[in-house]
């Protein structure tokens, strides 16, 4: 792309980017987030690819830029459109149509009949009770939604950039550099309200008013693109669905705190963020979004990519910055903040991927416009992953303050299968459960905060009755403690020590006293751990005990689990009046946990049991069956 | 500058850089594994945690003290959490306390009794990790650490070597070198300055006590002890007397009882070296030699020198250190003898130092085949066979040293402690001799804590520009400017423990920065008792300058 000089030229190349997104007559957007590349969207986009080029009545230029000229059909890869449940995912334009589970097979007929004719495959639509939807703005998993960061998602082709500033991109950043003051920039993000996404809620505006009054001229903007909690892919969508959006927030942070360099830490894990951000660096770089002398104006800013080394606790912002500094991950006491000795010992913003992404459209609609969304004093947007045992997963995006109930049921269609709602786990390894109790709360930073949950950066895990509470304990502890620095002792040891009392628990040797020492154990931790995780570290056991203390008690008491789900829990008996007493299950038993005398009814010996089946399917009666 | 309220009285604070130091001068001994004055603040053994008014339980040594601040050191909240923890180090802990080398000197255990930690609730999950015992000077057992960093920020921080460092996460967290490689595979210098701050017995010094116990018991060896400047200042804390005191007749009354059969001042080491250095210093000067001279007495930074920084391997003087020096005299003085003495000496130098055990073993220090010092026994290592032999020093009449070799300057004795070889060969070198000129030369700027000290002094119608570091990473500093060109020295002094030897290895560790500052006192006050300031005044030296020493000043003196 050709380097925009000023503002007239930017103005001007948005033009021309519309104009040629408009003129396609046909665009293809195939969903290329890393779900659907996993169920084999890549082979569909090659696929549509060659089956335009097979036609010799159009000339297109796919998959490089947008469709160019008139009467063109525009191919192209789009970021994660969220519904990740439905993969992989086309959308036609202008149509839009939204084809959901596409397989490359589906491909021809797509190609002949909806591109060619227009006409709509039904078979590939998404239904739900009953009920087609055509168009995917009309399903219910969207139409519940506000979708404003993720808006783009799904929408445009993340690689290119005209495809950005076609949808009005760079316009917020071209306003901060012509019509705004540094401080005033800081200013409307501060009246915003803006907290940050990543899971803490820190006010943003205060964060840069902090970093802009610091003495150090050296600055520095930090994008935390860390996103470890399991199951949580809000931010990767965003990387890769919309790169540029986030890459002109942090612009505009560093406009307003005067900042030279940025630098975004993205986990190792998403390779495909990388490379999007790569890409999109570079087109910015050539277009002259950033480099020395952005728009011809005096503000100079660079961005860097740093790849994470794979530890969770790398999204603690000091340990973030010791991690790009090339130090080892770990976080360190505070003061100094990092607002005052951040990177490099310097001033930083440093903001999640969620908060930077939100802020080229405060800056485009004002303060205002942003607090009319979500609570008073959580406003805006908050993107979560919804997962678990919920019938449409995927990535959602609603105003704070939207109920657990509208989400759960609303958005993702209610509880998938038979079974009943029991709980969503929130916030990943630093949240807490949420019951049926909490249903009808609306979900912000500081309800959360008030029930002993968090809305950490948004993973949220729904749970049916099949899920047992100890379990889903031991899951975050193990988490934690795999994931733990190892700096303080509370965490290092104390998450230690609960992980082991849960193992126990759930293998059925659990003790009513260790109870009490997981609730002991707790409160150190949490009043004594060093960082904010190791703070959180407890919060899985503490509010599963408080929500969930019968099912901990059937399983050191009774030593039962209700959910069938911790094996160490079943019994395996064998009926007396069905036995033949043929002792073929003894003979299959590896542990020899078996005995009887032929001809009578054997028995298990419960203690030798390993639990593994072999008597159950050697059984030629039916006599064997699972108690628990 | 403000006033806070601790436990309900008001404490008025200055320039305390944290709570944690302004809850101590109020007299309250807050406990910590890994809060040292001297390194960053690293926050994770979480000991001295303390409560607010609301309830806000934060750790003190990392929150800066504020006007109006309120805050209890021991409610039965944080009373609670402090045992926890104990109780948890001590979980994964080898136990083993009795036979450890640390018993009765171990942070982990007095503060278990001072929190009297009662029960320990939970098995130990620890893997054992084999010791590390490959260094001369250092041992390593990992089964003993409780991972509070003290040394990893001491080797880092104030050494700027980075030897040891955190690996792996969570519960497998531990201390191990690059790789795991062993120590003595790494550019460990020896220093033992992880072992100072060291709570626990993850980190010794290596023991020669055995073999040492051995000789004395030989009725064919004679073993002569030379014993260095700063022991005599440290030793006497592990008995009760207090810090910083002189109480080398004591030590001498106490070798004599562990069965020396002589007992020498390495002081009078130091004044050969200071001979020599002199020397050279004036020959380089002179002839146009290799500048700067830099001081070869520390071992720890001639490795460090010779590791990190080749290119300066020649500006490293020639000399030996004092007891290498005296140790190749005194075999020297023995084979001299052997046909009237069939008895072997065995020398042992009593040093404050971790390192001079791998320095004995260093190819230039064998003469004739022999090796010139035969074993290093560190401060902490005798005051150990004092005990173990019944004595307390303290209950001792003091003993003069054996002569001739008993006799020594002030300008040797301030050997001991950062900026005394400079000042000693300053004396060497400045012309007049009255008690103006010393102190003029102790005044101008050579003396003190800081890294790095520098002087300008007239020799003989030059200007002699003169650095004085303090702590290695002081010293990769220096080197770092000298290299660049940004500064020029003529004679540079480098110690690579902070203060000097009295802040060395194999001392005692000091609990406080007065305890250091006790024992630099307590050097200067053997020098200002001593009759003799300058080197060269000793009448001793005269006499081996024109005895053993005629015509092989070189070969025992020098190490190349």
């Amino acid at each position: 792309m050709e380097r925009i000089i000023n503002r007239e030229a930017l103005e001007k190349a948005r033009e021309a980017a519309r104009k040629e997104v408009e003129s396609s007559r046909c665009r293809i957007l195939i969903c290329a987030g890393t779900g659907c590349l996993a169920g084999g969207s890549g082979e569909i986009y090659k696929r549509m690819c060659e089956l335009v080029a097979e036609n010799p009545n159009v000339e297109v230029h796919f998959g490089d830029g947008i469709a160019h000229g008139e009467g063109d059909i525009g191919v192209h890869k789009s970021g994660c459109h969220g519904f990740c449940e439905m993969g992989p995912l086309m959308r036609i334009e202008p149509m839009g149509i939204l084809y959901t589970k596409v397989k490359p097979e589906d491909c021809e007929e797509i190609f002949h009949r909806t591109i060619e004719k227009g006409e709509i495959i039904r078979e590939l639509l998404f239904k739900q009770e009953g009920k087609e939807y055509q168009r995917q703005d009309d399903i219910p998993f969207y139409k519940k939604q506000t979708r404003n960061v993720l808006k783009n998602c799904g929408h445009i082709d993340a690689e290119h950039l005209e495809e950005y500033l076609a949808t009005g991109g760079y316009k917020a950043l071209e306003k901060v550099l012509f019509e705004m003051t540094p401080d005033e920039v800081i200013k409307e993000i501060s009246e915003s309200e803006l907290r940050g996404r990543g899971g803490g809620g820190f006010s943003t505006g205060y964060k840069w008013t902090q970093v802009a009054r610091q003495p150090e001229k050296i600055r520095y903007v930090v994008c935390n693109g860390d996103e470890g909690d399991p199951g949580a892919f809000m931010d990767r969508s965003v990387m890769e669905g919309d790169p540029h959006k986030m890459l002109e927030g942090m612009m505009i942070a560093a406009y307003a705190v005067r900042a030279q360099e940025g630098y975004i830490y993205v986990r190792a894990e998403y390779p495909l963020a990388i490379e999007r951000l790569k890409k999109a660096i570079a087109q910015a770089e050539e277009a002259g979004l950033l480099g020395d002398n952005i728009l011809g104006t005096d503000f100079s800013f660079r961005i860097h990519i740093n790849r994470g080394a794979g530890a969770f606790v790398c999204g603690e912002g000091s340990a973030l910055t010791a991690s790009i500094e090339g130090n080892r991950g770990m976080p360190r006491v505070k003061p100094p903040r990092t607002v005052e000795q951040g990177l490099f010992a310097k001033p930083t913003v440093l903001n999640n991927v969620e908060t930077f992404a939100n802020v080229p459209m405060i800056i485009q609609e004002g303060a205002q416009w942003f607090k009319s969304i979500g609570t008073e004093k959580s406003p805006g947007t908050k993107a979560f992953a919804l997962t678990g045992s919920v019938k449409h997963t995927g990535l959602i995006e609603v105003p704070m303050g939207t109920t657990l109930r509208e989400i759960i049921y609303d958005i993702g269609g209610g509880i998938k299968g038979d079974g009943t709602f029991k709980a969503v786990q929130i916030g990943g390894p630093s949240g807490g459960c949420l019951t049926e109790q909490h249903m009808d709360i609306g979900l912000d930073f500081d309800s959360l905060k008030k029930i002993g949950a968090m809305i950490g950066s948004g993973g949220l895990v729904v749970m049916d009755n099949n899920t047992c509470m100890v379990e889903v304990a031991r899951f975050f502890m193990n988490f934690t403690q795999n994931e733990s620095c190892g700096k303080c002792v509370p965490c290092r040891e104390g998450t230690k020590r609960m992980l082991d009392i849960l193992e126990r628990i759930v293998s059925g040797r659990g003790k009513i006293e260790d109870l009490d020492m997981l609730e002991e154990l707790a409160g150190m931790i949490t009043d004594t751990a060093l960082c904010g995780l190791g703070k959180s570290a407890a919060l899985p056991v503490m509010s599963t005990l408080k929500f969930f203390r019968n099912e901990y008690e059937e399983h050191v008491i009774d030593k039962r689990c209700t959910s069938h789900t911790c094996s160490a829990m079943k019994r395996y008996i064998i009926s007396p009046d069905r036995c033949k007493g043929c002792s073929k299950c003894a003979r299959n038993c590896p542990a020899g946990a078996i005995s009887g005398k032929v001809k009578e009814p054997f028995v298990i010996d419960a203690d030798k049991c390993i639990r593994c089946g072999a008597c159950e399917s050697a059984c030629a009666f039916g006599a064997i069956h699972i108690e628990w | 500058m403000g006033y806070m309220t601790i436990n309900n009285r008001r404490v008025e604070f200055t320039d305390e850089k944290n709570v944690l130091s302004v809850i101590r001068k109020a007299g309250i001994e807050l406990p910590t594994f890994c809060y040292h004055s001297e390194l960053s603040t690293y926050g994770a053994c979480r000991m001295c945690v303390v409560e607010d008014e609301r309830g806000k339980v934060f750790a003190s040594c990392s929150e800066v003290p504020r006007d109006g601040m309120t805050i209890f050191t021991n409610t039965p909240r944080l009373q609670h959490h402090r045992k926890m923890i104990i109780e948890l180090m001590l979980a994964s802990h080898d136990r083993d306390c009795t036979s450890c080398a640390k018993n009765g000197v171990c942070t982990l255990q007095a503060l278990a009794n001072q929190l009297n930690v009662s029960n320990v609730r939970f098995e130990n999950y620890k893997k054992e990790r084999p010791k590390d015992t490959s260094s001369d000077c250092i041992i390593r057992d990992p089964n003993k650490c409780i991972l509070c960093g003290d040394c990893v920020r001491m080797c880092e921080e104030i050494q700027g070597l980075g030897i040891l460092d955190f690996v792996s996460r969570g519960s497998k967290m531990h201390v191990t070198t690059a790789f795991d490689r062993p120590l003595s595979a790494t550019e460990c210098v020896g220093c033992g300055q992880c072992r100072i701050v060291c709570p626990t017995g993850a980190i010794l010094i290596k023991r020669d006590m055995d073999p040492v116990w051995k000789d004395l018991a030989d009725k064919n060896k004679i073993v002569v002890a030379q014993i260095a400047p700063a022991v005599r200042v440290a030793i006497g804390e592990r008995f009760g007397l207090p810090e910083g005191e002189n109480v080398i007749g004591l030590l001498v009354a106490a070798l004599r009882r562990l069965g020396f059969d002589r007992v020498y001042d390495t002081n009078f080491g130091a004044d050969l070296t200071v001979m020599e250095e002199s020397k050279e210093f004036q020959e380089r000067l002179a002839s146009g030699g290799k500048l700067p001279l830099f001081t070869s007495c520390c071992p720890a930074w001639v490795k460090y020198c010779e590791q990190k920084y080749p290119e300066f391997k020649d500006n490293l003087s020639t000399c030996k250190s004092p007891q290498e020096m005296f140790g190749a005299l005194l075999k020297e003085e023995a084979r001299a003898n052997a046909d009237k003495e069939s008895r072997k000496t065995v020398v042992v130098s009593i040093m404050p130092c971790s390192a001079k055990k791998a320095e004995i073993k260093r190819p230039e220090h064998f003469t004739a085949g022999e090796q010139d010092v035969d074993y290093v026994l560190s401060t902490v290592e005798v005051s150990r066979m004092i005990r173990e032999a019944g004595l307390d020093l303290s209950n001792l009449k003091p003993e003069a040293m054996d002569m001739p070799f008993g006799l020594a300057s002030g300008g040797g004795a301030i050997f001991g402690v950062t900026g005394g070889v400079t000042e000693a060969v300053l004396r060497r070198l400045v012309g007049s001799h009255g008690q103006e000129t010393l102190e003029f030369i102790s005044s101008t700027g050579i003396r003190g804590e800081d890294g790095i000290k520098e002087a300008t002094v007239n020799l003989d119608e030059r200007e002699v520009k003169i650095a004085v570091v303090n702590g290695l990473a002081s010293a990769g500093k220096l080197l770092e400017r000298i290299k660049a060109g940004e500064a020029y020295y003529d004679f540079v002094e480098v110690m690579a423990c902070k203060s000097g030897c009295i802040g060395g290895g194999g001392q005692p560790a000091w609990r406080s920065s007065k305890a250091k500052k006790s024992r630099a006192d307590g050097i200067y006050e053997v020098d200002r008792t001593s009759q003799i300031k300058i080197s060269n005044e000793n009448p001793i030296i005269e006499n081996v300058y024109n005895g053993i020493l005629k015509g092989k000043i070189h070969e025992l003196l020098h190490t190349r």
